[in-house]
């Protein structure tokens, strides 16, 4: 990697503050010898600055713009420690295969934070900045978040190991489901699905992101159908077993008094989408941990500015950014389903949910170490287009800490949705079986499937009913240090 | 055993083993080379590892030509006077019997009477328990193995002790090889009052005191891993520490050998640091004569630490 | 009606072979393996009867399945019996396995009772028919 200027520009007092506008770089936003400090937050952009713009500039400008800058020199700078609280460029790269563009590093005193408020950090980072006139596009591609700032936050309020202690299910994936059809079913019909499919074997099931409260459901007959269902699955299996009620609505009030029902109904879990915003998500947090209740976490809206790698911000600061903020799951992607994920990429956000340590791993996506610091692990959901079929991939990609859901693949059983649950279990035990006796379930896969199907018939119809159904295609967003784009298999 | 016992449906009658081949597949040369490195002498022990090797490769074979109905017994008991080697060839044993695939890790648990006897009623059984299972999959050495039965105690917990080991030894011969050690005539008698041993065990392999001469070669080897060395007098002084030493009581063969070396590189030290002049890396590494003289054994008193009493 | 805690419910009852397999691969963890046994089934019944303490320093499978030997001699058949394992690492501590072995011949299930209360809300109460009669003496 080259950097592209290694000189400080002279500072002198005297003309960084004589009135007018001045070049960003030389009010102390480009110190390329600057050394980030343990407690600095980094922040790494992708700027891509307008044709004949220079890309230190544009990078300094960006540290401006995100802490202290404003479009020309202001005096009252000299009545603060401007020094400290002036975000710092301090290294521009190339983007490896990909003119124009540029990775700044950026480094913040942890001052100019909030503690445990993401509205704030988030706030400062990508507040304005993103609309800046002499960049064409300008990505947040990862960040490093100080221990110092780290602990300010409770984060999940559950977390992976309690999560399994609560349910009392260890050393294999969960399962769960989304009841569809997402839209008009009503809430006697909705706890139908529930029942078969968490008596058939799934752990859990799952209201949709924009399940609320419409004329064909209210969001009340839907908790209590739900719960009935829960129940009667829980007593017919004696097994742990839960449903996401979605409890987003338009107001935080609201929220509280949908959270409230679901707990005094004996719920284990909530579930919460990504649209509310990050100060409702907190809020919900807070009151997830004060109630022994599971948050779930709908990444609902993400895409629209997670998935281009040119603007917008990268899903795994996201996925940051909820560990912090106290959600229990979040969906992360499946890699061999429906929904946009690359595999390399996907395995750096299933490790920053899971991991206490996560080291830097460009390959990933991941640019920085980024310590934990004992913050409880946020369970991971892989979503969308899955199927009993490729069982083994998903354990071989995703591990075992991780929620499995099976909508379609459930629901869609050409037997009902008991059979598809049945498949579904035992697709899984048979596959988590065959990983610990030390098979090599990639390759044999299939066989341990085709086995397994031996002593269950829903499952041989599920492997017969979904046999050739893929979802091959390139991923838009991959990192850029892998030499290929790697297509899911 | 799995593995030997799926073989026999896969061997058809025509084909042949070669054991030679086996043996060298299965590593077993490198094992007694490095037993020949380590331990000096003992050539009846030895050999009698290699026949022991040798039947369990064609035990091996014939269980591929579905010739054998059930796995051999291969606990065994060691006798001889102490540092004659018998740990360290307990040690061989296990790897030699895990790289014949008899036990699955061919770990080594060392233990006496106090390992596996309790203090009070119903301390026994989970204390015995414990250690079979954490032997299992190994080798379970029992040294002085006659101190589990006190007949002059009849209600001493050490036959609850034996009961347990002789169910485990019978029942899960697959999962553990247990090696009694000890005295050759304390042994015996052992065997006398506990004839369920005698019947268990299937290899019995004495160990030979060494001659003096194997007792020097054995210091010269200890020395050697130490990086010293004896002076040429130190060598003739050493000689004859070994033959007056022998003969005294309380004699431990190789472990008499390693203790005088420690108490003369001990004495070696005080004289390099009394003599207040710069030392070479010669004088670092020589034992000299008076380093091994200074011993009581020369004036007639037992060499042992701590002192014995007279 | 067939009790689906534990890891490998689904499945057919392991053989002894594929419970040792299941063990060694917790042994080669690093985890500690512990037998519990109940005769209460109750989905929030946590703490089982443990059958000895976990095991910290076993190195093969074998000397688990001796334990599992023994307590099955004392209760199977009136028992379920499962196998966990615990990982002591740093921010898990906590089982990594879990699955049963041994169930009792028959399992009578659960019943669901409902206590209506305000509004429609309905509270719930699962109760374990084996476990209405005294323990020692349910299956």
């Amino acid at each position: 990697m080259t950097t592209l200027e290694t000189t400080k520009p002279t500072e002198k007092k005297r003309d960084r503050y004589s009135a007018g506008v001045m070049e960003y770089r030389k009010m102390g936003y480009w110190e390329p010898d600057y050394e980030p400090k343990d407690t600095d937050v980094i922040a790494l952009f992708r700027v891509t600055p307008q044709d004949g713009v220079d890309p230190i500039e544009a990078s300094a400008a960006v540290a401006g713009e995100s802490s202290t800058a404003t479009w020309t020199v202001v005096w009252t700078d000299r009545l603060t420690a401007h020094d400290k609280y002036r975000a710092k460029c301090y290294r521009v790269d190339p983007v490896p295969n990909t003119p124009g563009s540029y990775f700044a590093y950026i480094a913040y005193d942890l001052d100019l934070f909030e503690n445990g408020s993401i509205a704030n950090l988030s706030a400062s980072i990508i507040g304005n900045v993103f609309g800046f006139k002499p960049l064409k596009a300008l990505r947040l591609e990862d960040m490093r978040l100080p221990v110092a700032y780290v602990k300010t936050f409770d984060g999940p309020a559950t977390g992976i190991v309690v999560e399994r202690e609560r349910l009392d299910k260890f050393g294999r994936p969960l399962l769960g489901a989304t009841v569809k059809p997402k839209l008009g079913l009503s809430g006697r019909n909705y706890g139908r699905v529930v029942y078969e499919a968490l008596k058939g074997g799934l752990d859990f099931t799952k209201d949709d992101e924009n399940i609320n409260s419409q004329p064909f459901m209210h969001w009340r007959d839907r908790f209590l159908y739900c719960m009935e269902a829960v129940n009667k699955a829980q007593a017919s299996t004696g097994e742990i077993k839960g449903t996401y009620l979605n409890v987003t609505a338009g107001t935080m009030e609201e929220m509280y008094e949908r959270a409230e029902f679901a707990k005094q109904l004996g719920s284990t879990i909530v579930m919460i989408d990504l649209i509310i915003g990050y100060t409702a998500i907190q809020s919900m947090a807070k009151w997830a941990r004060r109630n022994d209740m599971i948050l779930h976490l709908h990444r609902a809206g993400h895409s629209t500015y997670t998935r281009q790698k040119s603007h917008g911000v990268s899903f795994r600061v996201i996925t940051k950014w909820m560990r912090l903020a106290g959600v229990d799951h979040i969906h992360a992607g499946t890699v061999v389903g429906k929904l946009e994920g690359d595999p390399h990429t996907t395995k750096g956000y299933y490790d920053l949910c899971r991991e206490d340590f996560v080291p830097q791993n460009l390959a990933h996506g991941i640019f920085f170490d980024q310590d934990w610091a004992s913050t409880r692990k946020l369970m991971p959901v892989a979503s969308g287009g899955i199927h009993a079929g490729q069982m083994h991939q998903l354990i071989d990609l995703l591990g075992e800490d991780v929620v499995l859901q099976f909508g379609g693949g459930t629901i869609g059983h050409p037997m009902g949705i008991q059979a598809g649950a049945i498949a579904n279990r035992v697709a899984l035990e048979a596959m988590i079986l065959a990983r610990n006796e030390g098979r090599d379930i990639v390759n044999e896969g299939p066989e341990i499937l085709k086995a397994a199907s031996k002593h269950c018939l829903p499952l041989k119809q599920a492997l017969d009913t979904w046999k050739d159904v893929t979802f091959n295609y390139s991923s838009t967003d991959t990192p850029d240090f892998v030499p290929q784009v790697t297509a899911a298999e | 055993m799995d593995a030997v016992m799926d073989d026999v449906k896969t061997t058809g009658s025509g084909e042949a083993v070669d054991l030679a081949a086996e043996f060298d597949e299965s590593g077993l040369a490198e094992v007694f080379d490095e037993l020949d490195r380590d331990l000096v002498g003992l050539a009846p022990v030895k050999q009698r590892l290699r026949e022991i090797a040798a039947l369990l490769l064609v035990d091996r074979a014939r269980a591929r030509f579905g010739l054998n109905a059930v796995s051999p017994t291969l606990h065994m008991s060691f006798t001889g006077n102490p540092g004659t080697g018998k740990t360290t060839v307990a040690l061989r044993m296990a790897e030699i019997l895990h790289r014949l695939g008899y036990v699955r890790k061919g770990h080594l648990v060392t233990v006496t009477r106090d390992d596996l006897v309790g203090q009070y009623i119903g301390h026994t059984a989970p204390k015995t328990k414990e250690i079979l299972k954490r032997a299992m999959g190994g080798v379970l050495f029992i040294d002085e193995a006659y101190y589990l039965y006190r007949p002059e105690n009849e209600r001493d917990y050490g036959q609850e002790a034996i009961e347990i080991l002789l169910q485990v030894m019978e029942n899960q011969r697959d999962d553990l090889v247990v090696i009694l050690a000890g005295y050759a005539d304390r042994m015996e008698r052992f065997f006398m009052a506990n004839p369920g041993f005698r019947s268990r065990v299937a290899h019995h392999i004495d160990f030979p005191d060494y001659s003096q001469g194997e007792l020097f070669a054995i210091g010269e080897r200890i020395l050697a891993g130490m990086n010293y060395k004896l002076a040429p007098d130190a060598g003739e002084a050493f000689t004859r520490y070994i033959e007056l030493r022998a003969v005294q009581p309380h004699f431990a063969n190789g472990r008499s050998v390693r203790n005088a070396l420690d108490r003369a590189r001990l004495r070696q030290a005080n004289r390099l640091f009394a003599a207040g002049k710069p030392v070479t890396a010669e004088d670092l590494v020589t034992i000299e004569a008076g380093d091994i003289l200074a011993s009581r054994v020369f004036a007639g008193g037992i060499d042992s630490y701590p002192p014995l009493k007279a | 009606m067939r009790l689906t805690q534990g890891a490998f419910s689904f499945l057919p009852d392991l053989t002894d072979e594929q419970i040792a397999k299941q063990i060694q691969y917790c042994i080669d963890k690093g985890w500690a393996v512990n037998i519990e046994f109940t005769d209460d089934p109750h989905p929030r019944n946590t703490y089982w009867e443990m059958w000895g303490m976990p095991m910290f320093d076993v190195k093969d499978a074998a000397g688990i399945l001796f334990e599992l030997n023994e307590c099955r001699k004392a209760h199977a058949g009136h028992n379920y019996i499962r196998v966990s394992a615990f990982d002591s690492t740093h921010t898990w501590e906590s089982l990594r396995l879990s699955f049963i072995t041994d169930r009792p011949a028959e399992e009578p299930g659960f019943s669901l009772e409902r206590q209506e209360v305000d509004g429609r809300a309905i509270r719930y109460t699962t109760r374990s028919y084996a476990a209405q009669r005294p323990e020692g003496a349910r299956y």
